[in-house]
């Protein structure tokens, strides 16, 4: 039962830190926070059944901390990037196929319909129903800048990949081809490799 | 000259780089309502007053330019209203997760109604979402914002709090100027507050 917790644990550090770094909103993992919820609750339960003062309870406390902690700011880092793209990240949610990978949870997707409900009332009230009339709305999707997926992440490679396509930085230099070792570690751009973070093959660090 | 008392909203909230809120500038914003009120009567009665009454095609084609010039000034007014008042917006946002779900009411003078009613939307939508998450009450995740460090801190009362009960029982006496030795996930929000001090020695 233990190997299981720590497995969970670890996977839950490496969603924290990609979805820290990642300047896109990655595919929710709600199936992954519901389990550390569950363990944080036994984790719990546990404590309450060890003796007060014992020093096993203050390492299990330190440790629930900790996992509680991972946990807030990854759900944290989502809710962030889902207010601060929240037009962009309802339209990808809207247009996507019915087979694919939700990005956003069903409460996030409530939470983010609400957003923009409750900014666009605002705006409304105070300000552009006193405008002329051919004013009087704006367009969320081009007022709200797009994540940039142009910007560079430092990166460990966790499977081998052949033959990734570099886009050329400067006007002299042309597209080339690398090799990802496993373990090396390159700080590229992050639209270079948003579907190796998506597989799982790339650890953002 | 057009759309200065615009720049000038968005000047003034540039001023504050640290994301305080300064009070809601009602009468900036109503004097650039007025002004594009202004630009649009201008374009739509007066401008085509001219053009319709001017029969001859150069009179007409002069004063395109002229209303090309007007109609951007609406926008620019447009997007500098919405942009001061958007940022305003993420500044409030920010104190949910400063202040807690109580904003003190020195900020609230700062805020109008619309912006009051905003806040309470938010606050509910963020509420709704935390108790969703997991089994049971949910997480609240506007605590942990620091990764532990130790288990207990030494902190200092900085105002008269009067009780506190920590997770054994026991119950602590908050009076200004004291100092106690407490678990640090049950201080974070008051230290968050301004009611604890974290003494580092």
């Amino acid at each position: 039962e233990s190997v299981a917790h720590f497995d969970r644990a670890v996977l839950l550090f490496q969603a924290w830190l990609n979805e820290k770094f990642s300047p896109e909103l990655l595919e929710n993992k709600s199936e992954l926070v519901e389990c550390v919820m569950e363990q944080l609750m036994h984790m719990e339960e546990n404590l309450q059944r060890v003796r007060k003062g014992d020093l096993k309870a203050s390492v299990h406390r330190m440790e629930i901390d900790r996992i509680r902690f991972v946990l807030s700011s990854y759900l944290r880092s989502r809710l962030q990037k889902i207010e601060k793209f929240f037009p962009h990240v309802l339209e990808k949610e809207k247009s996507r196929a019915d087979g694919d990978p939700s990005f956003l949870s069903p409460e996030e997707f409530a939470f983010a319909k609400e957003y923009l409900a409750n900014t666009e009332v605002y705006l409304k009230a105070v300000a552009l129903r006193h405008m002329p009339p051919n004013l009087q709305s704006i367009d969320m999707l081009k007022a709200v800048p797009e994540p940039c997926l142009d910007s560079f992440v430092f990166l460990r490679v966790k499977e081998r990949q052949e033959n990734i396509l570099v886009e050329p930085e400067t006007d002299e230099q042309r597209e080339y081809v690398v090799d990802l070792e496993e373990g090396s570690q390159h700080l590229m751009r992050y639209r270079t490799i948003a579907p190796l973070v998506a597989s799982g093959a790339v650890q953002l660090i | 000259m057009f759309c200065e008392k615009a720049v000038e909203l968005i000047r003034e909230l540039h001023r504050m780089s640290d994301g305080q809120l300064p009070a809601f500038n009602e009468d900036s914003i109503r004097q650039v309502l007025e002004e594009m009120k202004a630009l649009y009567d201008f374009i739509y009665i007066f401008d085509s007053f001219i053009i319709s009454h001017n029969s001859a095609t150069e009179g007409k084609s002069e004063l395109i330019p002229t209303i090309k010039f007007r109609h951007c000034c609406l926008l620019r007014n447009q997007r500098c209203i919405t942009a001061y008042l958007y940022d305003r917006l993420l500044r409030i946002r920010a104190l949910r997760w400063e202040y807690g779900s109580v904003l003190p009411t020195t900020i609230r003078f700062h805020m109008c109604a619309e912006e009051l009613e905003w806040f309470n939307q938010y606050k509910k939508s963020l509420a709704t979402y935390m108790r969703s998450l997991g089994g049971e009450e949910g997480l609240d995740i506007t605590q942990d914002m620091k990764p532990p460090k130790s288990l207990y801190i030494e902190v200092r009362c900085l105002k008269d709090h009067g009780e506190f009960e920590i997770d054994d029982g026991t119950v602590i006496l908050l009076k200004k100027n004291s100092q106690h030795f407490l678990p640090r996930w049950k201080c974070e929000q008051l230290i968050r507050q301004g009611v604890l001090e974290h003494v580092i020695s």
